[in-house]
């Protein structure tokens, strides 16, 4: 609850800025929306020697779309990105992301670069983006660099950063004009890391998939790709059984262990569900909607029912089915709704 | 070093090391005590204050980070001696027990109302995810809630004011 | 003294507005941490990392050295005052400084006391201790196994972790029930480790002046005058030196009853350095040290005929008690009240064991709205009939009626020896069966399951048993468990109500008020309420286990007729007639057939002081001690709709049906306010809430992030009912109400997300039931997508 004493430095320009970090060498932390940061030095597991507090460094905080593809800048905030119109359409997953991290207050100072810089492999954002394929600008003392996300990360809380180095913006390239997608999280309260998460992104080419970006999260040391179920959908039609195989082998793709959340095998029944769902979500936002093929089976036989009136019990708005789909309505809800 | 702050419309300034939390300075050092620690893993939210009008949590923010900025507390809700409609509603709808993370909840639910003046159900538990209560069961809170909003919009009405 | 009804009882039955609400709204409540006294130094607790060890050796001298820490307190320098160890509320010992051994993580070895909590924190990483790593013990029933390590080795001649043994029941009459029973069913779970978590830890801030020697501890405490005897006698200060006060509280639900260790050691720091010294723990150290709730082990066999007729019921119970037998509940029953386990049931024969044990963590077990065990007691035999109603193919709400104890058998003895007051079943379960719309959605279930989705319905009909409690069974550390009221009504009408009850949410300066409005027409605003400062109230055993209305209601409301009595003599003097010729209306008295002659109680109140009559001691005040002479018994019935994700095993309640019977309601908006959140903790047990260890005694679940409390996303919607059944012998008819919610709801919970599944063989889920278990339910089922 009480941190241990630091520097505390609020640089005026992004020079200034790198030129503290270099001078306590690998002791100074960036401080941004310090929602990860200011929690572990609370329970003192961390403890820098400086903060080099960002908040008010100007242009930092583009969301934009520029040439077809998007910026995200250093200063953008969680809740921003949620409330933003920009990140629906070719960008939902994106836009499906961001109502899902942490909780709504936390939303309002957490930033994604922060998110991506502190490489929590139960972080929501870490998928997401490597589902788009997007990529870091970062600025150090040797100048500026792009980092692909899927190099960013090294393994739980490590990335490829040099400690004098800042994310500047996440770079998003174009989807193309035909692309969509979606993120379901699986998390036992609002505010709990994922059990399991699942990033789906589809750009399309002539009505087959032209790429298609599926990333696990909480089931493996970094945020993962799900390659080979990548590839299998690649070139490929959207039907029932290229989603169910793509969604087989992003199963077979995660690496999650045993722990208070579920077993290794039921995170990998969820990341096989939820694969499933996003494609079919975002098959649906792409304009190629893919139902399940066949009915949902009986769970008894033989039971013969007495024809009975139907009674909204559940959503007032109407049947059984309705409860499915209203399950699934949830604006961006921790049950894991689809878009 | 120093920070100023302008709480609760007055300026205040005090002197403090970079670690201090921001929850700190205002119980410790203004006297504010209406803003409450439940918690050590920025969980509950009972630390809420506004910042330039937007909800934070106050013990995951340092004191110097809100240098020059505007804080808002639960003390600075009533004003001249009258309740704060949010407050009004609180009470007509039983929306706290022990009251201790009231503060809390009534700074998020009027952030909440200034961005949407008629939130739904959903909506009003979706915004008040990040304050946890213990008594209530928030049905009530959310009620308060909607009492709160249809007073405005009353009001509003009344006035004449858009 | 005959209970009179007066023509309008007007107060009862009133959702008035909280009186306290004002303060708390604008930020102006008193907390404990909202307290500063002039030259208060800081407190802070080094605890151990690890679970059982031997202490070599703590070296403090660093930590000493800080600047800005005034001194450094180990269990060594509390030995030299006798205070190392200290008694429990179940008359057991805990250290409150460990000495020769840890024995649970998380333990209070050092604390640190400093011009500033900051300078505190800092120091604890600068003390230095040697521990000698000893196995850990984490289940009671390896604690039993011989061979285990003995834990309490500090005991004289202590060779084994028992704690107790105790039994109720009629064992011979249960083997004859069981010789003759049709079927047999039996049923095993575990209630696990869970905690009442309330937003605001535990603290205080302990000023012994220097000059006059008084002790003034500002304390989260859920029974002052019971906690101000028990310092009286562990820190040898006479008790009169001792003023306790519990200001406002942030929530208590049990937590706050036990005595901490961090009380003790700042009192005593605040006696040898001559300043006041705050303590407020984080909440780590809460969540790992304090009063739990639950860890308790449940086997148990029901007799039944074939018809669905209970014949009789065996439970045997072993309970996980900690390092020390912390428990706070009546001496004589050492496992609560689980004994009224046969529940809303006319069970002929039961036969209840109970043994406790102790393991290497935090000492517990009733706390967070329990009433004493009857949680534990509830949730078994809801869940034991579901079972036998799917074992039997009787439908769960048929075999629940055929059991049910009728309303003419009231007063009821159960076969476990407790008398049931009252109570209407039958009348509760139509009632949400009625709200629900049961039999419709019976068949919507049925249909669902055609089209491949699970939908579980889930019921609890359950009793509860509160308001500790007559003389003869009940008393804690040989205190009796009766409770108080002082009322005096000042010359202008006004009037002051102390209580001994201690409020931490439930409305007592409301309710109480209340109940004095409605003995003596004074309006409740006009009355104020005073608890919790044991200098200014009278002796009372606090508030916990619902009694306060059982209790202390009780006694406000004699206390009152006892003033309206002298008023009634007051007014007779006023108006020249006898007392027998006037009527009492609800405020006033009239002369018998001459109504406009009359006299208000402000009028008679005004005259104690003013004009009383030759021979009257003045002044009008009163004081009742209240011995109940039962415990009441609150029933209702929950009904629970879910529907499960075959996906993910996520599941969502859809409808939440709670009717609850408390008696006469004394404000219905608190009444329910209590039951909701009741209902929220039932559900957060139900889904997700878990304290648990790994097999080295590492505490998981010692943060929010890792034991859950639900938010307003998770939480359900409830739709509530209600019966009234007035206890017969409660002078308002009033029954407690807070734990009904927590006691009853947990069973609903289970039993709709288990019937989700049981048409596929499934018959348990354990608590809590997180979606990885419902999938892995499902998949031995056969139902996973």
């Amino acid at each position: 609850m009480y941190p241990a004493s630091f520097d505390y430095l609020v640089p005026a320009t992004l020079e200034e800025a790198l030129e503290t970090l270099g001078r306590y060498e690998d002791d100074a932390k960036v401080l941004a929306g310090g929602q990860s940061l200011i929690p572990l030095m609370k329970l003192r597991l961390a403890a820098p020697r400086a903060l080099v507090d960002i908040n008010r460094l100007p242009g930092l905080d583009t969301l934009a779309e520029e040439n077809g593809g998007l910026r995200i800048g250093a200063l953008v905030r969680h809740k921003t990105c949620e409330r933003s119109d920009l990140l629906g359409g070719r960008w939902g997953t994106l836009g499906a992301a961001a109502p899902l991290i942490s909780d709504p207050i936390i939303r309002n100072l957490g930033t994604v670069c922060g998110s991506l810089a502190h490489a929590d492999p139960q972080g929501d954002w870490g998928s997401a983006l490597l589902a788009m394929d997007a990529e870091v600008v970062t600025r150090g003392p040797d100048g500026t660099r792009t980092i692909p996300v899927g190099e960013l990360f090294e393994g739980p809380f490590m990335t490829t950063l040099a400690p004098t180095e800042i994310i500047t913006e996440v770079r998003v390239p174009d989807p193309g004009p035909v692309a969509g997608g979606t993120y379901l999280k699986l998390e036992r309260k609002v505010g709990d890391f994922a059990t399991v998460g699942v990033a789906v992104h589809l750009s399309m080419a002539d009505g087959r998939v032209g790429r298609a970006g599926i990333a696990l999260t909480a089931v493996g040391p970094t945020n993962l790709r799900a390659t080979a179920a990548e590839e299998a959908l690649t070139g490929s039609e959207l039907t029932d059984g290229a989603i169910r195989e793509a969604a087989r082998l992003a199963a077979e793709a995660a690496q999650p262990y045993s722990d208070t959340r579920g077993s290794a095998d039921y995170k990998r029944t969820v990341v096989r569900v939820f694969t499933e769902r996003g494609l079919r979500a975002a098959a649906e936002a792409v304009g190629a909607p893919v139902p399940p093929a066949g009915q949902g089976e009986p769970v008894t036989t033989g039971e013969a029912l007495e024809a009975t009136e139907r009674h909204d019990y559940f959503s007032g708005q109407g049947t059984v089915g309705g409860v499915m789909d209203e399950l699934g309505d949830k604006p961006g809800g921790p049950d894991g709704g689809e878009r | 070093m120093k920070v100023t702050v302008v709480v609760n419309g007055q300026e205040r300034s005090a002197e403090v090391e970079p670690r201090l939390l921001l929850v700190h300075l205002l119980r410790d050092r203004l006297g504010l005590t209406g803003t409450h620690i439940g918690c050590d893993t920025t969980s509950c939210g009972a630390c809420t204050v506004l910042l330039d009008g937007t909800p934070v949590k106050s013990c995951t923010m340092f004191a110097v980070q809100a240098d020059g900025r505007e804080v808002t507390t639960v003390e600075g809700l009533a004003a001249n001696g009258k309740l704060h409609p949010i407050q009004e509603g609180f009470k007509e709808e039983h929306g706290l027990q022990c009251g201790f993370c009231t503060p809390g909840m009534l700074l998020a639910s009027k952030a909440l109302l200034e961005e949407n003046p008629d939130p739904s159900e959903e909506e009003i538990r979706w915004a008040l995810s990040g304050n946890l209560c213990r008594c209530t069961g928030y049905q009530n809170i959310v009620n308060a809630v909607q009492w709160t909003a249809r007073k405005l919009q009353s009001d509003s009405a009344t006035t004449g004011a858009s | 003294m005959t209970q009179e009804h007066t023509a309008e009882q007007h107060w009862l039955g009133r959702s008035v507005k909280r009186k306290e609400d004002d303060r708390f709204l604008q930020g102006k409540g008193n907390y404990v941490d909202d307290i500063n006294l002039p030259g208060m130094l800081h407190m802070s607790i080094l605890r151990s990392p690890v679970a059982h060890a031997r202490i070599n050796s703590i070296d403090t001298s660093a930590a000493a050295a800080l600047p800005g820490v005034v001194a450094v307190v180990t269990g060594e320098l509390l030995a030299q005052h006798n205070l190392a160890w200290m008694p429990t509320l179940s008359g057991d010992t805990q250290a409150v400084l460990a000495t020769d051994k840890v024995r649970m993580q998380g333990q209070e070895v050092a604390c640190v006391i400093a011009e500033d909590p900051y300078v505190a924190h800092d120091a604890l990483e600068l003390i230095e201790v040697d521990y000698d790593p000893l196995p850990v013990v984490v289940t009671p029933q390896q604690s039993l196994e011989p061979g285990a390590p003995v834990i309490r080795d500090d005991k004289e001649d202590k060779q084994d972790n028992r704690i107790y043994h105790w039994e109720a029941g009629d064992p011979e009459a249960t083997e004859r029930a069981f010789a003759e029973a049709d079927r047999v069913v039996e049923y095993e779970t575990f209630y696990p480790r869970c905690h009442p978590a309330p937003m605001e830890t535990c603290g205080c801030v302990a000023d012994v002046d220097p000059v006059t020697g008084k002790a003034t501890i500002y304390m989260t405490s859920q029974a002052p005058h019971a906690h101000r005897t028990v310092f009286a006698l562990v820190a040898g200060l006479p008790e009169h030196q001792i003023q306790i006060i519990s200001p406002d509280i942030g929530g208590g639900f049990g937590n706050k009853v036990p005595i901490y260790p961090g009380y003790v050691v700042a009192t005593a720091a605040s006696l040898l350095l001559g300043r006041p010294v705050k303590w407020i723990e984080d909440r780590t150290g809460n969540l790992i040290s304090t009063g739990f709730a639950r860890d308790f082990y449940m086997k148990g066999q029901l007799a039944l005929r074939e018809d669905g007729r209970m014949l009789g019921l065996r439970v045997n119970m072993l309970s996980d008690q900690g390092y020390a037998y912390a428990d706070a509940q009546p001496s004589k029953l050492k496992a609560g009240l689980f004994h009224i386990v046969t529940g809303s049931y006319d069970i002929p024969a039961a036969h209840v064991v109970t043994d406790g044990a102790y393991t290497n963590k935090a000492p517990g077990g009733v706390a967070y709205r329990c009433s004493f065990r009857v949680t534990e007691a509830s949730f078994f035999i809801e869940r034991l009939v579901q079972t036998a109603a799917y074992e039997l193919g009787i439908d769960p709400v048929e075999l629940r009626r055929r059991n049910f104890i009728r309303p003419e058998q009231f007063p009821y003895t159960s076969a476990t020896g407790f008398v049931y007051d009252s109570g209407n079943y039958e009348a509760a379960l139509d009632k949400a069966l009625e709200m629900l719309g049961y039999e419709d959605l019976k068949a919507e279930q049925a249909r669902a399951r055609q089209e491949g989705k699970l939908i579980g319905i889930g019921l609890a009909t359950f009793t509860e048993v509160v308001g500790a409690g007559p003389s003869k069974d009940y008393d804690i550390l040989g205190l009796k468990m009766f409770d108080s009221a002082e009322l005096r009504v000042h010359p202008t009408g006004k009037a002051i109500l102390k209580i001994g009850v201690q409020t931490q949410g439930q409305g007592h300066e409301t309710t109480f008020a209340q109940i004095v409005a409605n003995e003596l027409g004074i309006p409740p605003q006009d009355i104020l309420v005073q608890h919790g400062d044991t200098d200014n109230t009278p002796y009372g055993l606090g508030t916990y286990a619902s009694r306060s209305t059982p209790t202390a209601g009780a006694a406000t409301a004699m206390v009152s007729r006892k003033l309206r009595d002298k008023a009634r003599e007051l007014a007779a003097h006023l108006l020249e007639v006898a007392p027998e010729d006037l009527e009492w209306v609800g405020d006033r008295f009239q002369v018998r057939g001459a109504p406009d002659r009359q006299t208000t109680i402000q009028e008679a109140a005004f005259a104690a002081y003013t004009n009383h009559p030759q021979g009257m001691e003045a002044g009008l005040e009163g004081v009742t001690y209240y011995d109940p002479p039962n415990m009441t018994y609150p029933f209702g019935t929950y009904a629970v709709a879910v529907e499960v994700d075959r996906g993910t095993g996520q599941w969502k309640v859809r409808r939440m049906v709670a009717v609850d019977d408390c008696g006469v309601r004394i404000n219905p908006m608190i009444v329910e306010g209590q039951i909701m959140g009741g209902l929220t903790e039932g559900f957060a047990m139900a889904a997700m809430e878990l304290i648990t260890f790994d097999e080295l005694g590492n505490c998981i679940g010692s943060t929010f992030s890792d034991y859950l409390i639900p938010t307003s996303w998770e939480t359900p919607k409830f739709e509530l009912g209600e019966t009234v059944t007035p206890s017969p012998h409660h002078p308002i008819g009033a029954k407690g109400v807070g734990e009904s919610a927590t006691v009853g709801s947990p069973a609903a919970f289970v039993n709709a997300v288990v019937d989700a599944l049981a048409h596929a063989g499934v018959r348990e889920l354990e608590m809590p039931i997180g979606p990885d278990k419902v999938w892995q339910a499902m998949v031995e089922a056969g139902l996973a997508e």
